[in-house]
């Protein structure tokens, strides 16, 4: 009756060994993260003096997967951004402007002149001077749209033509917008974590996060404002012919041109100095190949740039036909600069001088490595978490585990005796075997985590508790001592079950909805339930079945 | 020699003034709506959008002095509070500021926490942020959404499945339970004004589950003895069930309140919001296994023979079909 088979025991105890070792690491916390980093940037090629020592601080054949601390435990930056995908849509729009020009003016015979009128931000609107030929002109550019490369809009094209009038208006339509949306998301996710890498912090978190968001976590940041300076920018970087130069921010620019302020120039008496460009660049910052902070002739802070082959030969052609003529350095919407071309630049680099301070240059110098943001990003949530507020979460919180744990341990011994001591036994497993499924899992520990462990061993006696009041029952019922503490667990099992299936639907709807913190919490709630639940019924039953054979006791007392 | 919580054999007859708890559970929840409706709760700025900025100091805290300085920006609402905790040691001296969600902005502004890290700087020199938190109005709204979401979603997957395990009345009893017992959180955190946000959500869900627990291994039992005591009255049945579990029932209250006391006490004062929820709720919980969840299962009246089901006139209460 009383037994449990070899193979099943085997089974036991190694899942135990195999737990309690997994979470093993993180008793040596720093001492196996200085280990992980080493080794880390051993296998990336790094060869400083000392990695070597670090790297043979833990043993090879021991695990080493530690469990990830939450901002709120290690301090860091938060930030949730969401992308502003409506840029992109004007400009995609705007760029269909010259081939829609050019297959209209084909049919001048019949529709006439043709000329761009301003209209909403993101549609075209053409006027036709034949106003009978307005259908037969929109039919014409709906002869231009091309299918939308995706499965779910199938047989959708990428723009809708309406007519309103004499005008043509051409827009994104809907299926384009949800694709074009997906890839600007994907692009700024892209960039960055380019931009991230480049400044070199360890383990960031850069997830999207539904539709239209992007979440980054940067352990070890000072602040999230500082984060914000390098992925908020949006760094278009273009380089445009000048058309004039004014203080008038009202003067209207023709068709094809735009008015930009310029970014420190100003007036001798202050007033703001504006510059109408040529809308279409020479080259973009996504011709550059390279870029450096350096400084100019006159020490003064400045990037150093180089393009691509294209790009130089485009940059090399437009200097040398404009030799006299100033152009503009455009970064986000301002003009940086407007330098006088002196004389054909062949070479393919160039240097980008404005009114910098030292770290805007070297900033800029990243940005442009890492590429333009296909669209801005707004921020809706930052948290800026200091390291020493972590630590002394971490410290309140080991010190309220351990004490915790001493309290559960001594009540129970109190309440149950020797039972109490296979409960407590099992108690203290089902702990490392939380920690074991953390490691393993790489999932990360939050404060309110730390919670859901305190409040796990609280409830991670409940099925040891139900199963010793069913056996003292038992044994009230005159029942012998192997059949008694037989019935107590077959009989606990189905509260047990249906106890903790209950609690477990909480937590994976916690998982499922919550996010951050909360999610960490629901973790490892939810880990605490299937370890305790492995741990009452069968490591505190194994403990039982052994102990009972050893003694064969005639009489229980629990 | 044992140490025992709850003596041998007890008998006691949890439902002869049943309708007197039932009555009393039903004024504190109207009680906690009232207040919730009244006073409303303190919410964080993880449901209204705003910055909170944890400052620390080896000076004491003067709030006049912090208010002094940040009221000169024009902000708006400001509240300020000096933050106390035995973990403290002499010279560190923590306040709370929290800045309300400015007009008309959806995102999260740099420009405002500078202007008040600078201003709080010039009055305190050694002032320091551990921690600057800003949710943009945008994000609240959808983080109050999901959380109640979240809570509704819990509550109707436990009813399903208590429903599926054992009858329909049982999972009305937890159901009933459990909004009781997160009503009347709700309702102490209104009272209290104790500040609302996200990880209180996530205590709430646990005090749900929680709570649940505990309803289900008395019910388990009921079911157990309904099948074992074909005859006996229903009430006979519940009381011998909480009877027979109520030891176990304390005992595991008991274990989960020395663990959340500890952490209450020594847990440091940022997630004691949050484990305040969560005793409350143990205790509540426990409570309402017994008053509600049972006392309503008990008005309720379970079917209790399925072979022959005019058998046992008397001893049914009702014999609804699920």
């Amino acid at each position: 009756m009383l037994q449990i088979d070899t193979w099943k025991r085997v089974l036991i105890w190694l899942t135990v060994v195999v737990g309690l070792l997994l979470a093993l690491p993180n008793a040596f916390y720093t001492r196996v993260e200085t280990r992980n980093d080493a080794v880390k940037a051993l296998e990336a090629g790094s060869s400083a003096p000392g990695l070597q020592e670090q790297a043979e601080l833990w043993p090879t054949w021991l695990p080493s997967g530690l469990v990830n601390l939450g901002l709120d435990l290690r301090g860091g930056a938060h930030l949730l951004a969401e992308v502003k995908v409506e840029d992109v849509y004007e400009t995609r729009i705007k760029a269909m402007w010259p081939e829609i020009r050019d297959m209209l003016r084909e049919e001048r015979a019949t529709i006439g002149t043709i000329r761009l009128q301003k209209g909403a931000e993101d549609e075209l609107r053409i006027r036709i001077s034949q106003a009978d030929q307005v259908e037969r002109a929109a039919s014409l550019v709906r002869g231009l749209a091309r299918p939308v490369a995706s499965l779910a809009a199938a047989g959708a094209s990428d723009i809708d033509v309406s007519t309103d009038g004499t005008d043509v208006i051409v827009r994104l339509s809907e299926a384009e917008k949800v694709q074009t949306d997906d890839r600007t998301v994907r692009q700024a996710l892209e960039i960055v974590r380019n931009r991230i890498d480049q400044v070199g912090t360890r383990e960031p978190t850069i997830q999207r996060q539904g539709a239209k968001r992007i979440l980054i976590q940067v352990p070890g940041i000072g602040s999230a404002a500082e984060l914000k300076t390098i992925i908020g920018t949006t760094a278009q970087l273009t380089f445009q012919p000048v058309i004039g130069r004014t203080t008038d921010e009202t003067t209207r620019p023709g068709p094809g041109e735009e008015l930009l302020p310029s970014r420190d120039e100003k007036t001798a008496d202050g007033e703001p100095i504006y510059y109408v460009l040529e809308q279409a660049p020479v080259v973009t910052g996504e011709d550059l190949v390279d870029a450096q902070p350096s400084f100019d002739q006159n020490g003064q802070p400045a990037v150093n740039f180089r393009f691509d082959a294209s790009g130089a030969r485009r940059f090399g052609d437009y200097t040398a036909e404009n030799i006299g003529n100033p152009f503009a350095i455009v970064l986000d919407g301002e003009v940086i600069s407007a330098p006088t071309i002196r004389d054909h630049i062949g070479g393919g680099s160039g240097i980008i001088t404005g009114r910098f301070t030292l770290e805007e240059s070297t900033n800029l110098a990243v940005l442009l490595r890492a590429g333009a943001l296909p669209a801005g990003l707004e921020f809706l949530e930052e948290r800026t978490i200091g390291p020493e507020l972590g630590a002394d979460s971490i410290e309140a919180g080991k010190i309220a585990c351990i004490v915790a744990f001493i309290g559960v341990l001594i009540f129970m011994f109190l309440s149950y005796g020797m039972f109490g001591i296979f409960a407590n036994i099992a108690l203290i497993i089902n702990v490392g075997l939380i920690f074991g499924l953390l490691s393993l899992i790489g999932a990360t520990l939050t404060l309110p985590g730390i919670a859901g462990i305190v409040l796990t061993i609280g409830m991670a006696v409940d099925a040891n508790v139900l199963v010793f009041e069913r056996i003292r029952e038992e044994i009230k019922a005159e029942r012998g001592p192997a059949r008694a503490i037989d019935l107590g667990y077959e009989k606990a099992l189905s509260a047990i079950f249906d106890a903790n299936i209950t609690t477990f639907i909480t937590a994976v709807i916690l998982y499922a909805v919550g996010s951050g913190p909360v999610r960490g919490f629901a973790i490892t709630l939810g880990m605490g339930i299937i370890t305790s639940v492995f741990a009452a019924l069968f490591v505190t039953r194994v403990i039982v079945v052994i102990w009972f054979e050893r003694r064969r006791p005639k009489t229980l007392e629990v | 020699m044992r140490l025992r919580l709850v003596p041998k054999d007890t008998k006691w007859d949890f439902f002869g003034r049943s309708k007197l708890w039932l009555g009393i559970s039903a004024a504190l929840m109207v009680l906690a709506f009232v207040s919730f409706l009244t006073q409303g709760l303190n919410y964080g700025i993880d449901f209204r959008g705003g910055t909170t900025i944890r400052t620390e100091s080896a000076q004491p805290v003067d709030i006049g002095l912090y208010r002094d300085a940040i009221g000169e920006l024009g902000l708006g609402d400001v509240s300020i509070t000096e933050v106390f905790d035995p973990t403290f040691g002499e010279d560190k001296n923590v306040a709370m500021i929290r800045i309300q969600a400015q007009d008309g902005e959806e995102s999260v502004s740099a420009e405002l926490t500078t202007q008040v890290e600078a201003a709080l700087a010039e009055a305190v020199p050694d002032i320091r942020f551990v921690s600057v938190e800003s949710v943009g109005p945008k994000v609240s709204g959808e983080l109050i959404q999901t959380a109640v979401i979240a809570v509704l979603l819990a509550i109707g997957a436990v009813l399903i499945y208590i429903w599926l395990r054992f009858e329909w009345q049982f999972a009305l009893g937890a159901v009933a339970a459990l909004v009781h017992d997160v009503l009347l959180t709700i309702g102490v955190f209104s009272e209290l004004q104790i500040r609302f946000d996200l990880a209180i959500i996530a205590a709430l869900l646990t005090i749900v589950g929680y709570s649940l627990n505990d309803t289900v291994v008395v019910f388990d039992r009921v079911r157990e003895n309904l099948r074992k005591y074909k005859q006996m009255d229903l009430k006979d049945v519940l009381n011998l069930s909480i009877n027979e579990t109520l030891s176990r029932t304390v005992m595991t209250s008991v274990t989960t309140l020395v663990a959340l006391i500890s952490l209450y006490l020594l847990g440091g004062d940022v997630i004691r919001g949050f484990v305040f929820a969560m005793i409350w709720g143990v205790i509540v919980g426990t409570y309402s296994s017994i008053f509600v969840a049972s006392a309503i299962l008990l008005r309720l009246g379970v079917k209790r023979d399925w072979s022959k089901p005019d058998a046992g006139a008397g001893t049914q209460f009702a014999n609804i079909d699920a």
